[in-house]
């Protein structure tokens, strides 16, 4: 396979469009849970009532269209290889739990992979779609149309007191999770997200990061999302997160113009010898590659570097990921191996830039 | 430091989030991490320990005792499920669970839902348009209440006449549903 087809393979057709604040914004989600009324939750292991689900979701949206989504294809845990089930979790289509359920547990995935229905995960039904960037309201707009679609052949488990109901209390009520991946490089720089975390906790919402040894985050990639899914519209759900990302936003350029004004110069090293590390490195672990990653999108960013498409981060975090690098390398790898190979397919990708 | 999940490698990726100012830290070798689906959007909204943690904080102070005459007859008679492996496992089995533990409900939700327990967003479409326009009704009384306190009586009338307008109509349905 040649490194392109292998590109085109792994990258999800939605995520080379751009949206809004794409610069900060790397993408934005929202997950909608969903059971049937005559259906015990995944959670009980009735099994009979889990197939009948299942049978019904093949029966009626197997290789269906919807709208702008053309075609939704079917795929069964249990015909899978474990390195696909990987694949298909580190392109964000299935999670980690759906994919030990071999039973009953299947996906219907739209062809460019920005919508995926995962059935008889902890929920009987649970829609994800996908926006590049900054795009909320549309995603929230399109999936509820999308559950529309799914509602119109079912009867949905709802309670007029409670909401949708779903196994777990944290999801009932509107069964909506909203969250946006955030690239927040100056912030983390100038210490700004110990201050920050906390208080966008106190308003309901969850930050996460990913930290490595040191104190600043993986890839310095923070995700935000609502905790809360009952007692406010799903309308005012994704408002009050806009309101908080849009705050984010604002901080972040202004932490980069002052890293810019402050120290220019010892910006502008670091952002090379991330560069030259990622250009020229034999061997790289996933850490230190998320680093120098993020510290390269940011010198795009600024307009250090040129000559890079900005799609460079968030396509190297997943295909420098255990389940692509097999994939790609067609064999198992150690982790020794693996970076090895992660160092090796890096080079290769930025050399796809130079013409 | 070990990965705290297969014991195995040196943690690599170490993983913080503070919910409701509360810090919670996990460490996990790089392969776990990936496993774990730490580098991917992650679904839920709490870890499950501080899920379990939130929801029944005062788990020690009621007596054994107390809490094994509560809980006994609390068992849902569609899927099984004990209101004791419902504290458990944190997981309802069935849509029926809810009505069957629904004297413990409230203070739960309340405090994963930071005070809530009622539903006011979307409603099924198939869900009959009762709901819906009582919905509504709620919307205008709302709307209705704040023209008046801000005196803004001219946009206030109409307003007034829609709500009327419901009123009768969920009446007259409630009357025709009852034949
Ligand atoms: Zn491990
Ligand atoms: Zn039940």
């Amino acid at each position: 396979m040649s490194l392109q087809d292998f590109i085109n393979e792994a990258i999800s057709p939605w995520m080379n469009t751009e949206g809004s604040d794409s610069d900060i914004v790397l993408s934005s989600r929202i997950r909608l849970a969903r059971n049937f009324d005559y259906a015990a939750f995944p959670t009980s292991g009735e099994q009979e009532s889990l197939i009948k689900v299942l049978e019904h979701m093949e029966k009626e949206y197997s290789n269906q269209s919807y709208n702008q989504f053309k075609q939704f294809h079917l795929v069964k845990m249990a015909e899978l290889e474990p390195v696909q089930k990987r694949v298909l979790v580190e392109k964000h289509l299935i999670s980690p739990h759906l994919a030990e359920n071999n039973h009953t547990g299947a996906a219907l995935i739209s062809e460019n992979e920005q919508a995926s229905i995962m059935i008889n995960e902890e929920d009987h039904l649970r829609l994800q779609l996908y926006y590049p960037g900054f795009e909320l309201t549309k995603a929230l707009e399109t999936a509820s149309q999308i559950d529309d679609w799914l509602e119109e052949r079912t009867q949905y488990a709802f309670d007029e007191q409670r909401g949708y109901l779903t196994s777990c209390p944290t999801n009932v009520g509107t069964g909506l999770r909203a969250s946006v991946m955030m690239h927040l490089p100056a912030l983390t720089m100038t210490n700004k997200m110990n201050q920050i975390v906390p208080e966008i906790n106190k308003l309901g919402l969850v930050v996460r990061g990913i930290y490595g040894e040191g104190s600043e985050a993986l890839g310095q990639l923070f995700q935000v999302s609502n905790q809360i899914t009952l007692g406010k519209s799903e309308e005012e759900i994704v408002e009050d997160l806009k309101s908080v990302v849009q705050q984010l936003i604002e901080s972040e350029r202004r932490a980069r113009e002052w890293l810019l004004q402050q120290s220019g110069i010892q910006l502008e090293d670091r952002i090379f010898r991330s560069y030259g590390v990622l250009a020229h490195s034999r061997i790289i672990e996933s850490k230190e590659a998320s680093k120098c990653l993020s510290d390269v999108r940011l010198g795009i960013d600024l307009g250090y570097i040129k000559n890079v498409s900005k799609n460079i981060l968030n396509e190297l975090m997943v295909l420098t990921q255990p389940g692509f690098l097999q994939h790609y390398a067609q064999k198992a790898l150690n982790p020794k191996e693996r970076d090895a190979f992660r160092a090796h397919l890096i080079r290769e990708r930025l050399q796809l830039e130079q013409y | 430091m070990m990965c705290q999940k297969c014991q195995e490698h040196e943690a690599a990726v170490h993983y913080k989030q503070v919910v409701n100012g509360e810090k919670q830290e996990t460490h996990l070798c790089e392969g776990c991490a990936q496993e774990e689906g730490y580098m991917n959007f992650s679904d839920n909204g709490l870890s499950i320990h501080q899920f379990l943690t939130s929801m029944f904080p005062f788990d020690q102070s009621i007596s054994q005792k107390q809490q094994v005459r509560r809980t006994e007859d609390a068992v849902c008679n569609k899927c099984g499920l004990s209101y004791q492996a419902f504290r458990r496992k944190g997981k309802f089995g069935c849509s029926n669970c809810y009505e069957t533990f629904h004297p413990y409900l409230d203070p739960i939700l309340k405090r994963v839902h930071s005070g809530n327990t009622t539903h006011v967003g979307k409603i099924p479409k198939k869900i009959g348009g009762n709901l819906h326009k009582q919905r509504e009704l709620d919307q205008l009384r709302k709307q209705l209440e704040q023209l008046v306190q801000n005196e803004n009586f001219e946009e206030a009338a109409p307003v007034r006449d829609q709500i009327n307008k419901l009123k009768q109509e969920l009446e007259e349905e409630r009357e025709g549903g009852d034949q």
